[in-house]
């Protein structure tokens, strides 16, 4: 025990004394006899060190990837074991194997594309009414008065319970899923751009009306980027939202789309299908979002500066 | 309902601002109750008063900010007004010089807001982001944004009050340059008495709605602190705002 001490000592004088001077000795020159003295400086300096850290340290590299890889990793070593039954569960190399086969015949590519048409038209549609309806119920009270109820309304009713009246009223065809689609996605338009309006700071209207802004020069260069920040937040939800209705409509009624696919595959239980369809929906979700949040990054430079 | 009409008076043809039996209540309270208040062309005067006494209020009726408050009264004031708030209220999302220029018509106006920067010691700085200034060069763009439009009346709410002492005593400097420069009619709001008496050609006091004192600063420049008339002039004020000036020594001690 005493000599492990001693050594330590010896090693942490050694290592400041390089710093010092270059003809210093190596470490064991120095002897036990410069050990006694030295030590009560090592232990002042370890006093002063920094405290034990309670905060997070700093972020792990790839720390994100973590946990999808232990999942992935107890997925194969279950499938290898055969601890899960393929018929529940394909191994991952099944699906691995069985998205190229997708891809070399072109199913998955023809179902993927007409999915996207229909998330692209109903976010389309449904971001155009939530921003338009937004703009308009947060720059007048009357209009806030005739907008905000319904929507308000309507937020609390799911746009999946209202599949039924819209086939009733569209049909099964394309325009009742786009429909669909959009009446998800623009609920959260509407309300985080209508909120990021109204929390506009009150001190930023006072300043447009002293330096006499017209309507249109103050909607331009206060009300819109003011709201833009809300605005993003709600196509963040948006697009999670479209995808979201998308899995929805296509497993009701279609005989296309990524929906579909699955709902084929679940009638003949394979399972390697259901998964490449899910781990599809994902990468969308995933993908879309990532684009948002670089639109985010760009527009809001801004504000990069003080979040640092 | 409160009156903003522009022009210059007949009776008083150097003033360029003219209030009249000016009434601005909230709720049962006549915040200013019958104010007359006269500013010459050019004329910087500082506008004194305990918290409360309405200094701001006066101050938004003449910017034509206070939509929702109940008065009477006549109210001239040249065109342009310009405003200059405690906070310097630059729109983050928009650069330096884009802030300086915004709503500001007539030719030109990048080279002009471009000028305006490089007056207040800004030159260069024209695409920085608002969040990247100090609390000092935030107000000096909003400066620059007022004078850029040529105002013929500067309103000035407490500009400099969330400023640290030395960068205050710097924009001082600066804001009686820029006056001397381009001449408008400044109304000072100010709660610093020190302050009032540096910057003011004439010191209003504002009580009980209206103006209480009215004193000319005829001090010569620059005006030290030392001097004898300057503790005169001090005292004077501080009495007027109902501060005993040796009661203030002994605490400050």
């Amino acid at each position: 025990m005493s000599t492990g001490a001693a050594e330590e000592i010896t090693l942490t004088k050694a290592g400041s004394a390089t710093d010092g001077g270059p003809d210093t000795g190596p470490a064991g020159a120095a002897g036990p006899a410069a050990a006694s003295p030295p030590a009560r400086d090592s232990r002042t300096v370890r006093r002063l060190g920094p405290r034990r850290r309670l905060g997070l340290g700093r972020p792990v590299p790839y720390g994100w990837a973590l946990g999808p890889l232990l999942l992935l990793a107890l997925w194969a070593a279950g499938s290898a074991t055969g601890l899960i039954d393929a018929r529940n569960l394909s191994a991952p190399w099944t699906v691995v194997t069985t998205a190229g086969d997708l891809i070399a015949d072109g199913r998955l590519q023809s179902n993927l594309a007409t999915s996207a048409q229909r998330a692209a038209l109903g976010l389309l549609f449904g971001v155009l009414a939530g921003l338009f309806l937004a703009l308009v119920s947060g720059l007048s009270r009357i209009a806030e008065g005739v907008i905000d109820g319904p929507v308000q309304i309507k937020r609390a009713i799911p746009s999946l319970a209202l599949i039924p009246l819209l086939i009733l009223w569209f049909g099964i065809g394309e325009s009742m899923k786009v429909i669909t689609i959009a009446l998800g996605v623009f609920v959260p338009v509407y309300i985080h751009t209508h909120n990021g309006l109204r929390t506009i700071d009150n001190r930023y209207v006072e300043l447009a009306e002293t330096v006499g802004l017209s309507r249109t020069a103050f909607l331009r260069h206060v009300v819109l980027p003011g709201a833009l920040p809300g605005f993003l937040l709600g196509m963040r939800f948006a697009v999670t939202g479209a995808w979201l209705a998308l899995v929805v409509v296509e497993q009701v009624n279609a005989t296309s789309g990524i929906g579909y696919m699955m709902e084929l595959a679940r009638t003949y239980g394979q399972t390697d299908i259901i998964i490449v369809g899910l781990v599809v929906y994902g990468l969308l979700g995933l993908l879309s979002d990532a684009l948002v949040r670089l639109v985010e990054r760009r527009t809001l430079s801004w504000r990069r500066t003080l979040a640092g | 309902m409160a009156t903003h009409a522009g022009g210059l008076t007949a009776d008083h043809p150097a003033a360029t601002v003219r209030i009249r039996s000016l009434v601005r209540s909230f709720g049962d309270r006549n915040v200013l109750d019958g104010l007359d208040l006269d500013l010459g062309a050019g004329e910087f005067v500082a506008l004194l008063g305990r918290s409360g006494s309405g200094k701001s209020t006066l101050l938004r009726a003449l910017a034509g900010l206070d939509h929702d408050v109940t008065g009477t009264g006549e109210l001239g004031a040249p065109d342009p007004v310009a405003v200059v708030f405690q906070d310097a209220r630059l729109l983050p999302w928009k650069r330096v010089l884009d802030n300086v220029v915004l709503g500001l018509d007539g030719p030109d106006p990048v080279a002009r807001g471009r000028a305006a920067l490089a007056e207040v010691g800004l030159a260069g700085r024209e695409k920085t982001w608002p969040v990247e200034l100090s609390g000092g060069e935030q107000q000096r763009v909003s400066l620059a944004r007022s004078l850029v439009r040529e105002p013929g009346l500067l309103l000035a709410d407490e500009p400099f009050g969330a400023l640290d002492a030395l960068t205050r005593i710097r924009m001082h400097v600066l804001l009686r340059r820029l006056c001397a420069r381009h001449r408008p009619a400044v109304l000072l709001v100010t709660h610093d008495v020190d302050e009032a008496i540096v910057l003011a050609d004439r010191v209003v006091v504002l009580a009980k709605g209206r103006i209480g004192a009215d004193i000319p600063v005829d001090l010569p420049a620059p005006r030290a602190h030392g001097s004898a008339a300057y503790a005169t002039l001090r005292e004077r004020l501080l009495e007027e705002l109902g501060v005993d000036p040796t009661a203030q020594e002994e605490s400050a001690v």
